[in-house]
């Protein structure tokens, strides 16, 4: 496109800073399989995500003022009196549940049609660091408003560095800033959040470099064979994205407009008081499946260790799981099955992190617990080995046109001259 | 963006595509504009700012020729009680010689009692002329030091580079008070 480009300007541009042809490259003829469903909608959805994260954080920072003394009321100030403040806090608030439950549904894609397995294991460890960038950066937003849940979820999450021996104690001093969470500790937090997500740009930038290198993976999870199988990214999956996004705003509008604390804690409407600690104190629900698990050890390092490794565990998941066939549609049922209890798994230890740490719920968190450890150590190691999968199809065109790929490259021509 | 669409619809006619196309963008447009208002409208004025938006001050403890400095919306505005002679002198100017022509008379309610906003109307510095022993410039009234603006007994400019007079800001005198804003 560029090259022929009829602009004049745009092509004297393009011949000293080849842009255009880059965008065109990546964006437009940027060849995809063309079998892709909806669950391949959820990559570009995160990035949109985080741009709309971006732009609100920014006109929020504008408003906000990070001291102890000023933070509350300055959020406050943001929802009654700065114009338009309150739809700027919610959308910025939501956004963050909402990047949660795009991120997670991408895993679980990930995780289901095998898009860990070479040769893009780099690609899916770029996408552990940002799960685990966009953690830290999230964190770090939620002890902004200086609530009593912001205050005591700081107060909690930085003590889980005292477990570690030695010297632990003068890493969470150092973190702190002093004895205990207060100014300074909130003036590095704000520094840091308005950091992170400009990284994570960058991680995701890495994370597409890698995803353009080999294309995305596909539900039948088989390399293409040709062109026949693969279709330029636009207009074809730049429209389907489009209508993605859509029905995401439908979903997201409906909580922002009528339903903005739903996700959020009572608690943090108070502000913070660091002398009396609310009675129950749990973390963003996003946190839950991790604080249940640090919660179902009962010793301080051991808990703090099974959390960050139930993250850690991620990155090492290429190399658990044998099985030389991605997508999980050609593998056994046992291999559906245990996706599926790791699912619920997940579901079952985020609703014991909701609730107090007693009773049965300590019983269901460290099964639950258990389960999620075995699952990658021994279950899919094991399954991978053993299970025995169907027949793999030829190549991406052929369920789908039964006949073979010659009228699916018939087809094709007129596409990439366009 | 529409090469697909134009090369698809080029058989059975272009209408249908077009239109659905047209006003997917006009849609995508409409929807961009609305979250793009309160994006900019977040920086303008907030309620608490515009609620500053008045000044009361006290007139009967000031005497004759003093000239004293108060807060309106943040900036300076000076409060002169004129005498006599910085009355007349006022008066005595054909506004046609002043390069932002204004009658003395329309910019005063009382004529002993001038009021303006403190700010050179050239890139914003404070004028000087309300302390004793201030710099009043070469008209008795005030004198920007930033760029060197002078201004007469009625505050307007009569030489250097600010293209306006010092404006009067909106405001009401009743028993001895005045409220701006």
């Amino acid at each position: 496109m560029s090259k022929t480009n009829s602009n004049p300007l745009v092509r004297w541009i393009d011949h000293r800073l080849p842009v255009f042809t880059f965008l065109d490259h990546e964006l437009h003829e940027y060849p995809t399989p063309r079998n892709l469903n909806y669950w391949w909608n959820f990559g570009s959805l995160a990035g949109i995500v985080l741009v709309i994260m971006i732009v609100t954080g920014i006109m929020l920072a504008m408003q906000y003022t990070a001291h102890v003394d000023y933070a509350f009321e300055s959020v406050e100030r943001i929802m009654r009196d700065v114009n338009y403040g309150w739809l700027l806090r919610y959308i910025h608030m939501n956004g963050a549940s909402f990047f949660f439950i795009v991120v997670y549904i991408h895993i679980f894609r990930g995780l289901y049609y095998g898009s860990y397995k070479a040769p893009r294991e780099l690609l899916w460890i770029l996408g552990v660091v940002i799960l685990l960038v966009m953690m830290a950066t999230a964190f770090m937003g939620y002890v902004l408003p200086w609530g009593q849940m912001s205050f005591w979820g700081a107060k909690v999450i930085t003590n889980l560095f005292s477990a570690i021996p030695g010297i632990g104690e003068s890493i969470v001093i150092w973190l702190w800033g002093g004895f205990t969470v207060d100014n300074p500790t909130l003036n590095r937090f704000f520094s840091l959040h308005y950091l992170l997500p400009f990284i994570l740009v960058a991680i995701v930038v890495l994370h597409l470099v890698a995803l353009h290198r080999f294309g995305s993976n596909n539900p039948l999870g088989i390399d293409a064979k040709g062109p026949q199988d693969k279709i330029p990214f636009h207009p074809y999956y730049t429209i389907k994205d489009a209508f993605g996004l859509g029905v995401f705003f439908l979903f997201f509008a409906w909580v922002v407009f009528f339903y903005p604390n739903f996700f959020g804690e009572p608690d943090n409407y108070i502000p913070a008081n660091p002398l009396s600690t609310p009675a129950h104190i749990v973390p963003e629900w996003y946190f839950l499946p991790f604080y249940a698990i640090l919660r179902s050890i009962p010793s301080k390092l051991g808990g703090v260790i099974a959390m960050f490794g139930a993250i850690a565990i991620l990155f090492i998941v290429p190399w658990l799981d044998r099985s030389p066939v991605r997508s999980g549609k050609f593998r056994s049922w046992g291999f559906k099955i245990l996706f599926w209890l790791l699912f619920v798994d997940c579901i079952i230890l985020g609703v014991v992190g909701a609730n107090p740490p007693e009773g049965s719920w300590l019983t269901v968190g460290r099964l639950a617990t258990a389960w999620y450890f075995l699952h990658f150590l021994l279950f899919l190691p094991l399954l991978s080995v053993y299970e025995k999968p169907k027949p793999l199809p030829h190549s991406i065109s052929e369920p789908v046109l039964k006949g073979g790929g010659s009228p699916a490259g018939a087809l094709s021509q007129p596409m990439e001259k366009a | 963006m529409a090469d697909g669409a134009h090369t698809a619809g080029a058989d059975d006619g272009e209408t249908r595509r077009d239109f659905l196309l047209l006003t997917t963008v006009a849609m995508g447009a409409v929807g961009v504009g609305s979250v793009a208002w309160p994006i900019i409208d977040s920086m303008n004025p907030s309620a608490e700012v515009l609620a500053l938006a008045s000044t009361e001050v006290d007139l009967s403890p000031m005497s004759e020729g003093q000239r004293i400095t108060v807060t309106w919306r943040g900036n300076p505005v000076f409060i002169d009680y004129r005498t006599e002679e910085q009355i007349e002198e006022a008066r005595g100017v054909d506004i046609e010689t002043l390069r932002d022509p204004e009658l003395d008379q329309d910019r005063v309610q009382e004529a002993k009692w001038l009021i303006i906003i403190g700010v050179c109307t050239h890139l914003g510095c404070v004028p000087l002329g309300q302390k004793v022993g201030d710099p009043r410039g070469d008209f008795g009234g005030w004198f920007c030091p930033c760029h060197g603006s002078h201004y007469d007994t009625s505050g307007r400019i009569r030489k250097g580079p600010a293209p306006l007079n010092l404006p009067v800001p909106p405001y009401a005198m009743s028993d001895g008070k005045v409220l701006i804003g």
